[in-house]
């Protein structure tokens, strides 16, 4: 696993207070893992945090699932 | 239309002398000071170098980790209050559309507003601000979660008027009841200001203690070497209920809740009115409300949070109230342990006198060492250890910043 979905990985077992074998790819975060639209929001701003970029809120709707959420960050991240 | 009676049916708290109700009241019999060093931060730099925290606090021994970094701590401190407090009471069965919230507190979700306001400054100006902020923040924030958490869907509000909030709760709900707005009503206090901002900004009004040398030995209501308030943070919450209700469904009573008054002093945004012409007419007012003489009052814990003028104006008022009584009263400052929970202190104070009401035990006003001669020598200020005495009616006066005073008036429940 690349070093960014390592991080991505512990943003969500940190902020959603999740066990490490339900963050798998297809795992979205309001269905499988509990998050609400203000815990969606928090784990963008951790990612924007974390990987130093600013994701558009238009592109933010995309991000559902953890799979979803490494691919964008493989690209974006600086 | 006649007004509904109201009992106590459950009590609660988390406090600088214990983390539950029974633990609250064996460190009030005991005489026991909850002051310390400050842990939460580094005070090092500050004038004020001690509090009444809460010790050992872990919010993870009360809350799930995600539930718990979603809450501010003045909001935890009062679902663990209200949750003993609702267990207490055994509100199993009991319609949840009739059972209400009103919380209390000074200043809501002061460690949130820090935390936040210092990272966007250490920032580079984008605001990065975490949406759960503002929820943390916002004073009603307390009485929501506990709506939230046991689906009370009753009226649901914070009252805030600084240090007098959490009466100003309790009155609320006792209204809300009496009126027949609500059958259960939970409500109580809470407040966590142990924070820089919160103990710089007390520091600034030249209204907290220095004493950093004897922590335990700094609240000394009525002492003549008093120095100013000690902070304390925590929560306590009270379950009302209508008289009837409560004897239908087998509740325990406490005790009843017989009268509430408000005022204000209209005199200064800090200072007390040193006549207490505002803290004079609203023990009259809960009197009245009450339907009571003063000469039926037994004890009154005051509001005597150890300030040089606080203190004297209040008990002038007490005398003006009660007369040649006052010298009958037992008179306590249970904030010579607790400390100063602010918009907590109702509540605490509220639970310390149905307790002392129960055990027939008034609990002391410790750290009395040297008589302060403005004070009338021949006043029962408890000094020191508590005192074995039959408690039927108990008082307890809140005052706050602002100027608003309020007096809540409870009594053994009687036919």
């Amino acid at each position: 696993m690349s070093e960014i979905a390592e991080k991505v990985k512990a943003i969500i077992i940190d902020k959603l207070g999740v066990e490490a074998s339900e963050v798998t790819p297809e795992a979205s975060f309001t269905n499988d893992l509990g998050a609400d639209s203000l815990d969606t929001v928090e784990l963008i701003m951790e990612f924007e945090k974390e990987f130093n970029v600013s994701i558009p809120d238009d592109q933010a709707e995309n991000i559902g699932t953890v799979g979803q959420a490494i691919s964008y960050l493989e690209e974006h991240a600086k | 239309m006649s007004l509904r009676r109201v009992v106590v049916t459950g009590l609660g708290a988390i406090t600088p002398l214990g983390k539950t109700a029974p633990a609250y009241w064996e460190g009030l019999k005991a005489g026991v000071s909850g002051a310390a060093p400050i842990t939460r931060f580094d005070a090092t730099k500050f004038k004020t170098r001690f509090a009444c925290e809460v010790k050992d606090y872990n919010p993870d021994d009360y809350f799930e980790r995600k539930e718990g970094r979603k809450m501010d701590i003045f909001t935890q401190f009062g679902l663990i209050a209200a949750d003993e407090a609702i267990q207490d009471a055994n509100l199993e069965g009991v319609d949840k559309d009739r059972v209400g919230v009103i919380w209390g507190s000074g200043i809501g979700g002061l460690t949130s507003l820090q935390a936040e306001c210092i990272a966007f400054a250490n920032g580079d100006g984008t605001p990065r601000f975490n949406p759960f902020f503002i929820p943390k923040m916002i004073a009603d924030s307390a009485s929501g979660n506990i709506s939230i958490k046991h689906k009370f869907r009753g009226p649901n509000f914070v009252t805030t008027s600084a240090c007098a909030s959490s009466s100003d709760s309790i009155i609320s709900a006792f209204n809300y009841i009496r009126l027949n707005m609500a059958d259960v009503m939970v409500t109580g206090g809470s407040e966590a200001a142990v924070t820089e901002s919160g103990v710089g900004g007390f520091n600034a009004l030249k209204a907290m203690s220095e004493r950093n040398d004897a922590p335990e030995l700094a609240s000394r209501p009525y002492d003549k070497e008093r120095d100013g308030f000690v902070l304390g943070e925590g929560a306590a919450s009270l379950v009302l209920e209508e008289y009837e209700h409560a004897k239908a469904r087998g509740a325990k009573i406490y005790a009843e809740l017989i009268g509430g008054g408000m005022s204000a002093d209209a005199y200064h945004i800090t200072a007390p009115d040193p006549e207490g012409n505002g803290v004079v007419l609203v023990m009259q007012n809960a009197l009245r409300d009450a339907g009571i003489s003063p000469a039926d009052v037994d004890y009154i814990n005051t509001h005597g949070t150890s300030t040089p003028l606080g203190d004297g104006a209040e008990v002038k008022a007490i005398q003006k109230v009660f007369g040649e009584h006052a010298y009958d009263l037992n008179i306590s400052s249970t904030k010579s342990m607790t400390g100063h929970l602010l918009g907590g202190a109702g509540a605490i104070e509220a639970v310390a006198c149905i307790l002392a009401m129960q055990h027939n035990i008034v609990p002391p006003t410790i750290n009395h060492f040297t008589d302060d001669p403005e004070l009338d020598p021949k006043l029962n200020f408890t000094f020191n250890k508590a005192q074995e005495r039959e408690v039927n009616v108990a008082m307890s006066n809140t005052f706050g910043f602002g100027g608003h005073n309020t007096s809540v008036i409870f009594r053994k429940v009687r036919d």
